[in-house]
């Protein structure tokens, strides 16, 4: 096939594209957002239509201390990013083992709330239409931190073994940026559930 | 046939693929763990084609029951099981994996990509998709458990509360259904997030967002709406799954719970869930209209604006679904004007496609005709929807077969065609052979035939009173002889697709050598050999315009000139 070359009168410029991971992760936010959304919705509905106790008034407290860790693990994390960015590795290490404390800290907290809810209140997940929209909206978001505390000790392991370097901020960044939204949505959880909902 | 340059030069050697074919095992396992995105587009599409024989033959079988009165045919149990499955399957396992399978195949093709942006996960997505629809056929076999026979999930497809609590129906084929959903609604998400990494982020020099084909524009917006759409539906199943394994009482009326509730997520997931469908048929439209009638596409920003603008009133229009739940008059005339606005955007691309058309050298192949009868198809649908959409009008007729009619004119008449209009148009470059025209003309017109008098006839049993899910009739309704009809309808564009499977099949072996542009297009899939290689194109193409090939065959008089 003989190619004539085509010319073009607008001259070649630069060809720049989003990052297709910070893209995809932001994809996911977007889809995890819309579930979040259902759960909260279907516990705002079902506020004070338990027909049976216990009520959130009577067993649930504010955990101001596990909030705490929680939204300090979103500053951790991006310490750590800026650590790897500019190669400092011990740093990294540091920040990113700070941040699985913090978020091994709020699980451990929410596990000893539970333990308390079903043990000495004796609420479950089939007691009342609380304990169902409760422990699914909670449970939820604990999957996802979860989820979140696996990816970072992943990471951690290979920074421990010496396999990260600042090549690896851009995909760091992605995990980072989920571990934010998983904050994010601690925040609404926190409010829909312990504020308005108690 | 191609004397003209394309941007892209040929390939280093198309004849590797063929020439290097192994054992039966090894072309076997090449496709198990392949992750091309040209071959995972040919998995989606072969696997919707196979679900949609099946879910064809469910209706068939619904059709023939209801042809006559007092029919014993199918029992109450078997018919409501098939219906339930009809619906379930061309939704999940027919429309959405055809649509992803074109996605799969087309976008990267057209923006000038190697591959998609996550060629694993694009494995992984369709694996997942195609569990899900085993684990929905397995409820077949094990859907009572181990204990009794096996059956099919029978709540209807929208699984109305509480029908669907441990109490009303016991055994798992509730559990199939829902995990099925599950499971290939995580596909799902998984391919939508791929694809618009893949448009976003992996589009040839020169292709700017306003150059984009239309194809590729719609499908980034259908996945932008499905990652919002298929998550609701996602997070009810897992609540209704709470419901039955845990003892929760979401949908438990007994406990407080609410049934309404069920509705409303269903349908925040199953109305935009119709957009989610129908815009990748206009997108299938947009490719195929200006080829046949050989011009640019009419007023090409205004599509995208109007998919834009679809993608977002769809998101406001579901309780349209609910009218007879009894709302208040605030949201009744809420969800009848959002309905109703939807209805503005569809219009002008309807305006848009005739105007295409209009002054166009039309060739009357069979992807254009099918493309046609959508247009005429669409037009009716939208109409009927627009009616419906009046809250008085659909509390008179809401859940009969005016209903029925009515989607049926949206997902067979608009979304079936265009999707045989699609395969037709790209089955030679997957396969290098076109399909046979005269099998196709035949396959057209009786399909087409046999769609307006199932259909059309639909319309009139709704008005006479037919309510929908109804296993049979007493004989003195006077539906019987309009029942018949609609039967035969079903036959014949049974008939219809068993000559498009045929063709399907044979034409692989038997049909006409394509080339690499069998239809002179213009958009980049065509710049590359049919089937394309591994790699889509040696040389990453450049692009200047909207119509890349025009640009090439016609270097004294190109497109770039005209667009700003």
């Amino acid at each position: 096939m003989s190619t004539v070359p085509i010319k073009h009168p607008g001259q070649t410029v630069e060809w720049h594209l989003p990052s297709k991971r910070r893209v995809g992760m932001s994809a996911l936010i977007t889809g995890e957002s819309a579930i979040f959304t259902i759960f909260v919705v279907a516990y705002v509905f079902y506020v004070g239509k338990s027909l049976t106790g216990p009520t959130p008034a009577q067993v649930l407290e504010v955990p101001t201390l596990s909030t705490i860790c929680l939204l300090s693990s979103s500053l951790t994390i991006w310490r750590a990013e800026k650590a790897i960015e500019d190669e400092r590795i011990a740093s990294f290490t540091l920040w990113l083992a700070t941040t699985i404390a913090l978020g091994a800290a709020f699980l451990t907290e929410t596990a000893l709330e539970w333990k308390k809810l079903i043990f000495q209140d004796g609420l479950t997940i089939s007691t009342n239409l609380f304990g169902t929209t409760f422990y699914s909206l909670v449970g939820l978001h604990a999957t996802h931190v979860v989820v979140g505390l696996l990816l970072l000790t992943t990471t951690l392991v290979f920074s421990l073994l010496g396999w990260v370097d600042s090549r690896h901020s851009e995909r760091f960044g992605v995990i980072a940026l989920y571990w934010h939204f998983v904050d994010g949505v601690w925040v609404v959880v926190f409010t829909v559930v312990y504020l308005i909902g108690r | 046939m191609s004397d003209f340059s394309l941007p892209v030069s040929a390939v280093i050697d198309p004849g590797t693929a063929a020439s290097e074919r192994g054992t039966f095992l090894e072309t076997l396992h090449g496709w198990v763990v392949t992750v091309d995105h040209k071959r995972l587009g040919i998995l989606y599409i072969l696997y919707s084609t196979f679900f949609l024989l099946v879910a064809g033959a469910e209706a068939l079988f619904i059709r023939l029951q209801l042809a006559y009165p007092h029919n014993h045919l199918l029992s109450a149990q078997v018919f409501n099981r098939l219906f339930t499955m009809h619906g379930t399957t061309m939704v999940f396992l027919v429309g959405m994996p055809f649509l992803f399978g074109f996605a799969n195949y087309i976008v990267p093709l057209q923006i000038g990509a190697r591959d998609m942006a996550f060629p694993r996960l694009n494995a992984f997505s369709f694996w997942l998709t195609a569990f899900g629809g085993l684990l929905l056929y397995y409820s077949f076999l094990g859907g009572a458990g181990l204990y009794g026979m096996g059956n099919a999930p029978d709540v209807g497809w929208f699984a109305y509360a509480p029908l669907t609590a441990r109490s009303f129906s016991p055994g798992h084929a509730t559990d199939y259904w829902a995990l099925a959903l599950i499971v290939s609604g995580f596909g799902t998400l998984g391919t939508a997030i791929n694809i618009i990494a893949t448009v976003i982020s992996m589009r040839c020099k020169g292709m700017t967002l306003m150059r984009m084909p239309l194809f590729t524009w719609l499908l980034l917006i259908v996945s932008m709406l499905t990652l919002v759409t298929i998550t609701p539906l996602t997070a009810a199943q897992f609540m209704l799954l709470v419901d039955r394994y845990l003892g929760g009482h979401f949908f438990d009326t007994q406990a407080g719970g609410s049934s309404l509730i069920w509705i409303h997520f269903f349908w925040i997931f199953g109305h935009p869930e119709v957009y989610v469908l129908v815009l990748p048929a206009f997108a299938i439209a947009n490719e195929i209209i200006p080829v046949f009638c050989r011009k640019a596409i009419f007023g090409y920003p205004a599509m995208i604006a109007a998919s834009v603008a679809i993608m977002f009133v769809s998101l406001s229009v579901w309780a349209h679904h609910m009218f007879t739940v009894g709302m208040t008059s605030v949201s009744n005339a809420f969800f009848t004007l959002s309905t109703m606005l939807v209805g503005v955007p569809t219009g002008i691309k309807i305006f848009n496609w005739i105007a295409t058309l209009w002054g166009g050298r039309i060739r009357f192949t069979t992807p254009m005709l099918f493309c046609i009868g959508f247009l005429f198809q669409f037009l009716i649908a939208g109409l009927t929807g627009i009616m419906l959409s009046v809250s008085p009008w659909d509390w008179q007729l809401h859940n009969s077969y005016f209903v029925i009619a009515h989607f049926h004119y949206v997902l067979v008449g608009a979304i079936v065609f265009c999707i045989f209009g699609g395969l037709y148009y790209w089955y030679p470059k997957a396969t290098g052979h076109l399909m046979s025209d005269a099998l196709g003309k035949w396959h057209f017109w009786l399909f087409v035939i046999g769609f307006h008098i199932t259909f059309d006839t639909m319309h009139f049993l709704g008005l006479l009173g037919m309510p929908r899910s109804i296993y049979t009739y007493q004989p003195d309704r006077g539906w019987n002889f309009l029942n018949l009809v609609v039967s035969v309808g079903g036959l014949i564009q049974g008939i219809a697709v068993l000559i498009f499977a045929y063709n399907f099949i044979v034409s692989y072996w038997r049909g006409e050598v394509a080339g690499d542009d069998p239809w002179d297009a213009w958009t980049l899939e065509w710049a590359t050999s049919s089937p394309p290689p591994v790699y889509n194109f040696e040389e990453l193409p450049e692009v200047h315009s909207r119509r890349p090939l025009w640009d090439a065959k016609h270097p004294d008089d190109p497109d770039w000139e005209y667009e700003s």
